[in-house]
């Protein structure tokens, strides 16, 4: 049986535990027992089948749409980790005074709903948007820019902003976290602000970098309504085409195995890049 | 300036912002010897450290090395390397990839580097600890590869931050003898920086005491200790017992002092601290040590004064008395060694004190 601090413990752990049971658990077990299902028309046949997964992983549309979402959301980590670098960078070794106000204004993009954030954007890329409108009035260009908008770029440009304050916090704590010393430590010996950059600063803020990869890779693969909204024909992705199965197809069955199968492609995915970024932040050379 | 000087710090000042860190400090430190700076907290000791390495721009004044003005040279041009007071050990690199970190920057072959790093390693008794990674040091370890890092350099000037405040006291005092001795066998320039007097003394060739952002005294560790100029520095480093006293007579080659509590004393003018005023003189100080207690009839010392035991603090290989002299408001603190067959007084007994007049120094 189990002792006294062992009970204790158990009992401490219980409301988060079931909080995770119900919130994080279930709906996970009931996606994945859907996907084991198969939709005949307006019935659920709740026989156990593979025919799903089979559809999923043979017919080339949903390759093509998942494989898109990959692409789209990798560019999308790619830029707002490089852009949120220098952000945190400055925000860690540059402002002296009012840090906190700094963090405060990085979540301003937070202060409007996403989906309005997402009109803002159509708003400034649109075909007489502020850019194309800026542009022209001042002469740089003669007709509007089609390629800013309704595309993949659009999407790229949407999903960065929204998600820069994710990419920037976990930086920004891990180069707070760098011992000043060692840097003066690498000057000490020799290095350049350069050298002492790829030598210390960032072998020791690759947490911060792997986080932040994560933190903007896994949620952007699933996203859809940035790609509904501004992604035209080309920049659709896997997840809007679960949203369709989910509702107008009323496919569930089918939908839950697209889902699963994009979570597990994700999840490998984030392993891969984890374990790489733990060697290249472990020990550089 | 001076022949063999390898740093000249020259009416250099300090300020931030409105703090004024170091203020019109001149010294000259020679090639070769171990310098310490030693001070309280505050009195911007590490702050000169920070000059001298190129982490500050002094506010006035110039730093020089080896002759050459280092104005607007950063710490990776010069010609020192630091051991950091928190070490500063890399973490993501093992310990051979720290003690060989700045050789990279220098054209050396990895076999060069490597064989540097092999020596350097054993010159800090850490032989074979290439491999480990940093995390799996001790506190010592650390210490020993923070030096190892700076030696590798071959740099013309050692800085020390505080490097040894961090142990703990049995490993420090080792360490204190190990640095000088490695300082004396390679013959490089160590500047270090410490609070702690007795360090300084240990370790130093030379010592400026800093109060303030000034240096109060610039001198060897036994002049320092003997000679005090003022009675700061008199009771930062070691202990001195004050008493009152008057000039009553001077001339270019003496000086009598009455001292109420000891008597009457003449003093030759060459062991009196230079520019002193005879007319300002109104402390005398003696360490506890240059007192005695006369435990008998037939002991006897230059100089005798009537007492009475206040209290005693027996502290094995010594005991600290206090001692209420007959003319004094103020008990004295001396310092007896504890040897065969003598025993611990009582508070109470009366007592002869001993002292002579070579261990008074005066004040103004």
């Amino acid at each position: 049986m189990l002792s006294r601090e062992g009970r204790q413990g158990l009992t401490l752990i219980s409301p988060p535990f079931l909080y995770a049971l119900l919130l994080l658990a279930a709906p996970l077990a009931v996606v994945v027992t859907f996907s084991f299902w198969s939709q005949n028309y307006l019935d659920l046949d709740t026989t156990l089948t593979l025919k799903n997964y089979r559809e999923v992983w043979t017919k080339p549309i949903y390759r093509v749409l998942i494989l898109r979402s990959l692409n789209i959301s990798m560019l999308v980590t790619v830029f707002t980790v490089l852009l949120a670098f220098p952000m945190a960078y400055f925000l860690s070794f540059r402002v002296k005074q009012n840090k906190a106000l700094w963090l405060f204004l990085i979540t301003i993009p937070f202060w409007t709903s996403y989906l309005l954030r997402i009109f803002l954007w159509k708003v400034i890329l649109g075909y007489n948007g502020v850019l194309n409108s800026a542009l022209m009035g001042a002469g740089f260009i003669d007709e509007p820019l089609t390629f800013i908008m309704y595309n993949v770029t659009a999407v790229v440009i949407t999903l960065a902003h929204a998600w820069a304050p994710f990419a920037i916090l976990p930086i920004f704590v891990a180069l707070e976290r760098i011992d000043r010393s060692l840097l003066e430590a690498a000057e000490d010996l020799g290095d350049g602000p350069v050298r002492r950059f790829f030598r210390v600063t960032l072998p020791l803020a690759m947490p911060g970098v792997l986080a932040s990869t994560l933190l903007v890779f896994i949620p952007t693969v699933g996203d859809f309504v940035t790609p509904r909204l501004v992604g035209g024909k080309d920049g659709l992705m896997v997840a809007n085409l679960i949203q369709v199965y989910f509702g107008k197809a009323n496919n569930a069955p089918l939908a839950t195995a697209l889902a699963v199968s994009s979570m597990l492609i994700v999840t490998s995915i984030s392993v891969i890049i984890f374990i790489v970024g733990r060697r290249i932040g472990g020990r550089t050379r | 300036m001076s022949e063999n000087a390898i740093i000249e710090i020259e009416d250099v000042s300090k300020s931030f912002g409105s703090v004024t860190a170091l203020s019109g400090v001149d010294a000259i430190i020679r090639e070769g010897e171990f310098f310490s700076l030693l001070g309280p907290s505050g009195c911007g000791k590490t702050t000169l450290l920070r000059l001298i390495a190129g982490f500050d721009e002094p506010t006035g004044g110039t730093v020089s090395i080896a002759g050459e003005p280092m104005a607007g040279k950063p710490a990776n041009m010069r010609p020192t390397n630091m051991v950091f007071q928190s070490y500063a050990i890399f973490p993501h690199l093992s310990v051979g990839e720290n003690v060989g970190y700045g050789l990279k920057k220098k054209k050396m072959s990895r076999q060069e580097i490597a064989d540097e790093v092999t020596r350097a390693l054993a010159m800090v008794d850490l032989a074979g600890y290439g491999d480990r990674a940093a995390h799996e040091l001790s506190g010592g370890q650390r210490q020993r590869v923070a030096l190892a890092r700076a030696l590798v350099m071959k740099p013309k000037v050692v800085l020390l931050d505080e490097p040894l405040s961090a142990l703990d006291k049995k490993l420090r005092e080792q360490m204190q003898i190990e640095l000088r001795q490695l300082q004396k066998q390679i013959g490089i320039t160590f500047i270090l920086v410490t609070h702690d007097q007795e360090e300084a003394l240990i370790m130093s060739d030379r010592i400026a005491v800093l109060f303030e952002g000034e240096i109060a005294q610039l001198d060897t560790p036994e002049a320092l200790y003997r000679r005090p100029v003022n009675k700061r520095v008199a009771s930062f480093i070691g202990v001195m017992n004050f008493m009152p006293a008057t000039v009553t007579a001077s001339s270019d080659t003496a000086m009598s002092v009455n001292i109420p509590s000891l008597g009457q004393v003449d003093l030759r003018a060459d062991q009196l601290p230079e520019g002193l005023n005879p007319a300002a003189v109104d402390t005398i100080g003696v360490r506890p040590e240059m007192l005695t207690i006369l435990f008998d009839e037939s002991e006897t010392a230059e100089r005798e004064a009537p007492g009475e035991v206040t209290s005693a603090s027996y502290c094995g290989d010594m005991t600290y008395y206090s001692v209420l002299l007959a003319q004094a408001d103020e008990p004295v603190t001396i310092s007896m060694r504890n040897t065969t067959g003598r025993s611990i007084l009582t508070p109470g007994t009366q007592v002869r004190v001993g002292w002579g007049h070579e261990s008074v120094v005066l004040f103004d």
